[in-house]
């Protein structure tokens, strides 16, 4: 146990600046591409591309807890909610994937997607005109969940909506979403969603080469969005985030217009959710209403809980952490997994109130002391 | 003591007396009643199981003019086809259904008595053909209308309503002259009015029936009406004015009446909805509104209080009628116990951490949720709606009102009601509104507060265990079923405004109504979406709800 927080403690003080993230980060994607791609299959250092699209789900997931960690780790807002930003870009990317398979739908309408041609319905609706350019969905598949943002944001954080109310009030939003995603009229697919992708940007989505790109991007994705998310965090703006986040009502007083700081990193925190949806859709091949769930929002909220919040790789621990275990857990013992999953929740906000990360740090410090 | 306990017996020994002979005279009450049939039909019944099929008729006569509204149990019976005689006794007529075993249950045709089973062969059916089936119903409507009450007479009319033909018209026309019943003779001549609206010739005739008609709520008059309207090239077909004319006014008189009743019929279902919004969002109201506690397991209390319901119906099989309420009080101290665990297991260690306890408590509903799948499979469990609670009330032909959404209005005002006790006239309500106005001033007051708190979340757990019982009779009971209320609840409870029972009574109330009223235009889902919207919208214009808390103790 000692052995395991020392070695963990090193990583801390590793992991406490960008680079050393990053270096992980790269060397770990570097190692996975290079098992895939030169090694050959057989081989006992041969890494599968079911394990490559699984790494790549892994590091959707660690990007997605990260956007929570920022808003609930440094500016105290519990959004029960993120996973509606998620599913919001996933479903813009998964709308560009849609168009881009033309006439190789099974009713082979070269403009409409099967589940439009099995509704009966003769024409593209306009909110799906332009989802053919790769930009333009993409700008979409931003653009919307963080206008969403924006607009719940500005009116909650306004009203001086915060705390308990804020996370029922974000739960309440996904939970709307989810209904409305389930209706074939919204001309989303219902609840089967969007599925049977071929090919993005011409490259084809079942090749091992495209999945490893894939995975690639995501790592660097989550790179970027963590050194962006750390200078923002050290930066003015990111200490009035804590003010805010320890002492609301004072950082008013003092002259801070907190609502613009709450609404401006809400946004922010929506468009990374937003593009680990992008990311995840393409490697997972399917997007539904599934994903606009109370319960996987709030399962977001835990990767972070357990890894430990605040500190931005403490949230990117803890997702890979319990969807690792949650891969093999289903795997050896499917009916276990909500019985662990809910042990996990009661233990970690009981014992571990500062996460894995945390209890590692203290541990290091009395450590330290001791020495 | 012992004079006094002689006496006890002696008026213990009278009683008894009393009440058997009570129970005799009302048993021969009932036989006289039945009208057991005379002896002169005797014979006539032999000739009628003997006679062949064109002498049928006459015989029919006969016996109705011999044995009067006596007969009218054996008419229903041959109209049927369920009626028979005994091979070796031809004057024994008696009623007999064909069994799982092919063999025939016999009863007696006037008592309904059960006579045992006899095989194929020893009974043979009295064939009827279809002019005998329509003289055997004039007679019975013949019979009932000219009976003594007036109720059976009714109910007569009523059933003829829009079945009337040439026959059966004069008999109704008959007894139109020496009616003397105000409700009977309305029917009748609503009955009369919709047969000549059908059938006269006389236009003058037919406006009278219309206006008699006018408001009748009868789809059967609807239709009439509206055929009466209907156009060829943009023209009636109907060449008189006046009649096109009458026609029109009744219609519009039918549809403004309709609307109201389809008006109220919707506001009861939106007041139903409301109930179980309500039930749900009680106990929340208790748990989050009093102590501020997040529950998010509080969807699994209600589950919890569904499976006790089933549980207790699964232990005692043969109280089906009774085991709702043997499951209320059960699913109280169930659901009870359980959260009184979870306040002394999980929630005390998190106080002043209120999206901790949000977390920890989501966590316990999943176990709770896995555990009740793992028990008793993830397949939903029916729970068996007993007799009293199913069925409708028929109030007229627009608008009927189930038995179980009553009740479950009703009950869940009652809830309400002896939770607002609780509350107001209990020291342990005081207690609890002393610890959530002021925790350390309460405990400075020597309030155990820990113990106020167990027992509130006790309260407020086992009060969504009685919910759940409620939601047994209305839905599936599976382990999802709380998630699918968790939501709504809490939106019950932030809308009306936390901390205040009252509100979230007016929030059920509304959102229920409101929901119910949207759903006619924009589809149930849709409507669920736009009320979700909506509270949204209003919790950032008044995010304390409806009804605010006012005081200190509301400012943070």
């Amino acid at each position: 146990m000692t052995n395991f927080a020392e070695t963990l403690g090193k990583f801390r003080l590793s992991a406490n600046d960008k680079t050393s993230f990053v270096a992980v980060l790269f060397c770990f994607t570097l190692l996975a591409a290079m098992g895939n791609l030169l090694i050959p299959e057989g081989s006992a250092l041969h890494v599968s591309t079911y394990t490559i699209t699984l790494l790549g789900k892994y590091l959707c997931f660690a990007l997605l807890a990260l956007s929570v960690d920022v808003i609930w780790g440094y500016c105290g807002i519990l959004s029960l909610g993120q996973g509606a930003f998620f599913a919001l870009g996933g479903y813009g990317m998964g709308m560009y994937l849609m168009r881009q398979i033309g006439d190789r739908g099974v009713y082979g309408n070269p403009i409409l997607p099967d589940f439009m041609v099995f509704l009966n319905w003769s024409e593209l609706p306009w909110f799906w005109l332009g989802f053919d350019q790769f930009w333009f969905a993409m700008l979409m598949a931003v653009f919307v969940p963080g206008l969403l943002a924006f607009v719940f944001g500005w009116l909650a954080f306004r009203s001086r909506v915060t705390g308990v109310y804020l996370s029922i009030m974000t739960q309440a939003l996904t939970y709307a979403l989810l209904l409305a995603f389930f209706r074939n009229e919204m001309g989303f697919g219902g609840n089967n969603g969007l599925t049977d992708f071929k090919d993005i940007l011409g490259f084809d989505l079942q090749s091992d080469t495209t999945r490893v790109v894939l995975f690639m991007i995501t790592a660097a994705i989550l790179a970027a969005a963590y050194v962006l998310s750390r200078m923002i965090m050290d930066s003015r703006f990111g200490r009035v985030l804590l003010t805010i986040r320890d002492a609301e009502s004072r950082a008013r007083f003092i002259g801070f217009k907190t609502e613009r700081y709450q609404v401006a990193l809400f946004v922010y925190s929506a468009i990374l959710a937003a593009m680990a949806g992008i990311m995840y859709v393409p490697q997972v091949g399917i997007i539904n209403p599934g994903e606009f769930a109370p319960l996987n929002s709030i399962e977001i909220v835990v990767w972070v809980a357990v890894g430990g919040r605040g500190t931005l790789y403490g949230a990117v621990i803890g997702a890979l952490l319990v969807n690792y275990a949650k891969t093999r857990f289903t795997a050896v013992l499917p009916d276990g997994w909500l019985f662990a999953l809910g042990a996990l929740f009661v233990y970690v906000t009981i014992f571990l109130p500062q996460g894995l990360v945390g209890w590692v740090n203290k541990r290091f410090k009395s450590q330290e002391a001791a020495a | 003591m012992g004079v006094t306990l002689n006496r006890f017996n002696r008026i213990y020994h009278q009683f008894v007396h009393c009440v058997i002979l009570a129970l005799a005279l009302t048993a021969g009450g009932l036989a006289y009643g039945q009208q057991t049939p005379d002896d002169n039909l005797t014979p006539l019944f032999a000739s009628l199981s003997q006679a062949r099929l064109s002498k049928v008729a006459a015989i029919l006569e006969e016996i109705e003019r011999v044995g009067g509204d006596t007969v009218l149990p054996l008419f229903e019976t041959m109209l049927n086809g369920d009626l028979y005689y005994y091979e070796d006794q031809p004057q024994r007529l008696v009623k007999a259904v064909r069994n799982a075993d092919r063999d025939y249950d016999i009863y007696d045709i006037f008592s309904g008595e059960a006579l045992g089973t006899e095989s194929r062969q020893s009974i043979d059916k009295i064939k009827v053909n279809n002019r005998l089936r329509r003289q055997l119903r004039q007679a019975i409507s013949r019979i009932n209308l000219n009976s003594s009450d007036a109720t059976v007479r009714l109910k007569a009319v009523n059933n003829m309503f829009g079945g009337v033909d040439e026959d059966t018209v004069s008999l109704l026309e008959d007894r139109q002259k020496i009616e003397n019943d105000k409700a009977v003779l309305n029917a009748l001549f609503q009955t009369l009015a919709l047969f000549r609206l059908q059938h006269s010739d006389d236009d003058q005739e037919r406006i009278a029936a219309i206006e008699i008609l006018s408001g009748h709520l009868d789809p059967m008059v609807r239709n009439e009406l509206t055929s009466l309207l209907e156009k060829e090239d943009g023209q009636y077909i109907e060449q008189n004015p006046e009649l096109i004319a009458a026609a029109e006014k009744s219609l519009r008189e039918i549809k403004s009446r309709l609307s109201i009743f389809r008006g109220i019929e919707q506001l009861f279902f939106g007041l139903s909805m409301g109930s179980v919004f309500l039930l749900a969002a009680i106990g929340l109201a208790i748990t989050f509104g009093v102590m501020g506690v997040i529950n998010m397991a509080h969807g699994e209390m209600m589950m919890l209080g569904a499976y006790t319901a089933y549980v207790v119906q699964q232990v005692l099989p043969n109280y089906i009628e009774y085991s709702i309420l043997i499951a209320i009080p059960a699913s109280f101290l169930v659901a009870g116990l359980v959260g009184v665990a979870i306040e002394r297991g999980i929630i005390q260690f998190l106080k002043g951490r209120p999206l901790e306890t949000l977390l920890a408590t989501f966590g316990v509903s999943l176990i709770l949720q896995q555990a009740v799948r793992s028990i008793f499979s993830p397949l939903n469990r029916q729970v068996v709606t007993p007799e009293w609670l199913s069925g409708s009330l028929e109030i007229n032909s627009a608008l009927s009102i189930t038995y179980n959404r009553l009740y479950i209005l009703l009950f869940a005002l009652l809830v309400f009601a002896a939770v607002q006790l609780v509350m107001k006239y209990t020291s342990l309500g005081l207690n609890v509104r002393a610890v959530s106005q002021n925790r350390s001033m309460a405990k400075a007051m020597g309030i155990k507060t820990e113990w106020v708190d167990a027992m509130t979340f006790g309260l407020g757990s086992g009060i969504a265990g009685v919910a759940g019982v409620a939601l047994s009779q209305l839905t599936n009971v599976g382990p999802n079923l709380g998630q699918a209320y968790i939501i709504d609840s809490f939106m019950v409870v932030v809308f009306g405004g936390v901390g205040n029972l009252l509100g979230t009574v007016v929030g059920g109330f509304t959102l229920g109504i409101a929901n119910k009223f949207l759903e006619p235009a924009t589809g149930a889902v849709m409507a669920k979406i736009l009320i979700l919207i909506f509270i949204i919208l209003f919790i950032q214009r008044r995010p304390k709800g409806l009804f605010p808390q006012k005081g200190r103790a509301a400012n943070d």
